[in-house]
């Protein structure tokens, strides 16, 4: 990059008769003057930068139409931060329009892209329109390039929270929906679990079984983890815990389903099974459930 | 902090207000001890409902009153244990064993009442 000569914002060198001191408009002059052009020639510059986007094929998810609309929002928002530096709105600019085109399947790397493609269109504009005055050209590029820098910067980083706080919502959900606490007789809940539990969903499962458990007024609990292929001792313990934590909610646990090797890791671990009230399989667990509460299944032809 | 206890019939109650401290709790146990001899009662029902917080100690002083109050031929149930309660609980290995516990008070009160029935 070429050296800039001194600028008026450094008084300092005013005596210094080694350099040459320039008098020349102050930085938010420059700014203005910078902002006015881009608004100036807002049509033109636009529509440039739309071509550059078909050429180099980003945002191929969204149609001319759509892609002009968003552009020309994006503009007046990039010429209007550069303006009033007002960053967190562009921010928050940024993440309402990721909240629009995540959903069409629009990439981190296509919205850095066009913000980059934008931030050279307005600045070979720039070079064009300063190309005699060399001195004016760097002094302009001088006020540009940190205000457009951080422009690119804030709507990164806004496209990317607005991505990250999507995963986290569909990650949130799916857990839910894998561990679903099923209330199947008065007192008495189900919790079938299938796949694979790591810690965080063990005790995500554990704190939803207990609630469930005060809501419904739970007595007893079948914990049916046929699905479970393995299960670490980690995991283990924390099955364990589930059962105790129950029972301090005065519910009683049933564990079916134990795979062999589950079995092996909990005598592994030495729980004591006399805690550990297990059944072979999920229709055995829900008859010693009925029993224990109570109820007697009969089919119609023995009562009459 | 004085904890209330009622009378309901054979039963007592003693609701927990939120903070206990140490000495609280030692009170309480003399307390309910003497209660359970003087009234004659088969059941102690401890509602730990507005417990936010249950430590070793307090976990500890459960567990003897239940010891306790069996010697004199009486049952304890614990009821109220809030869903985070357990969990901080059980991740702390105070799993209050041997110590009857119940969702809520009428909860409790059924068990007792079934106890007795079977006892009776």
């Amino acid at each position: 990059m070429a050296k800039r000569e001194v600028s008026s914002k450094d008084s300092g060198t005013r005596d210094n008769p080694r350099v040459e001191l320039v008098r020349s408009e102050a930085p938010s002059e420059l700014l203005r003057e910078l902002v006015a052009h881009l608004r100036q020639n807002r049509t033109q510059l636009r529509e440039e930068w739309v071509v550059r986007i078909s050429e180099t094929r980003l945002l191929t998810a969204m149609t001319k139409e759509e892609i002009f609309a968003e552009a020309t929002s994006v503009y007046d928002s990039y010429v209007e931060a550069l303006e009033t530096e007002a960053f967190e709105a562009l921010q928050a600019y940024a993440r309402n329009l990721s909240e629009r085109i995540i959903p069409r399947g629009v990439e981190t790397h296509e919205v850095v892209g066009i913000v980059l493609l934008l931030r050279d269109v307005l600045a070979r504009s720039l070079f064009a329109k300063y190309q005699t005055d060399f001195k004016k050209l760097n002094r302009i590029l001088d006020a540009y390039e940190p205000a457009a820098n951080r422009i690119a910067n804030t709507v990164a980083v806004g496209f990317v929270q607005e991505r990250e706080r999507v995963i986290r919502q569909q990650q949130e959900a799916i857990r839910e929906l894998s561990t679903p606490v099923l209330q199947v007789r008065e007192r008495l809940l189900i919790l079938p679990i299938i796949g694979v539990i790591d810690p965080q969903r063990a005790r995500q499962l554990t704190e939803q079984l207990l609630r469930g458990i005060r809501t419904n007024r739970a007595k007893v609990v079948v914990i049916d983890i046929t699905g479970v292929a393995a299960m670490d001792v980690t995991v283990a313990n924390h099955l364990v815990q589930t059962v105790e934590a129950s029972r301090l909610l005065g519910a009683t646990v049933i564990v079916t389903g134990l795979s062999p090797e589950i079995a092996q890791t909990l005598v592994t671990i030495g729980v004591d099974l006399g805690k550990m009230n297990t059944v072979g399989d999920l229709q055995g667990g829900i008859e010693q459930a009925e029993r224990l509460l109570g109820y007697k299944v009969v089919t119609l032809a023995e009562t009459r | 902090m004085e904890v209330p206890i009622l009378k309901q019939g054979e039963v007592l109650i003693a609701t927990f207000q939120a903070a206990l401290s140490d000495a609280d709790l030692e009170h309480l146990r003399r307390g309910l001890v003497q209660q359970v001899v003087k009234l004659r009662s088969r059941g102690v029902i401890v509602d730990v409902t507005a417990m936010d917080v249950m430590d070793s100690f307090a976990s500890r002083t459960l567990r003897e009153i239940a010891h306790m109050i069996r010697l004199r031929g009486a049952e304890t149930v614990i009821v109220g244990i809030q869903p985070e309660v357990a969990f901080a609980m059980v991740q702390l290995g105070l799993t209050l064993e041997g110590v009857a516990t119940a969702l809520d008070l009428e909860e409790g009160l059924a068990y007792l009442i079934q106890k007795f029935k079977n006892i009776d």
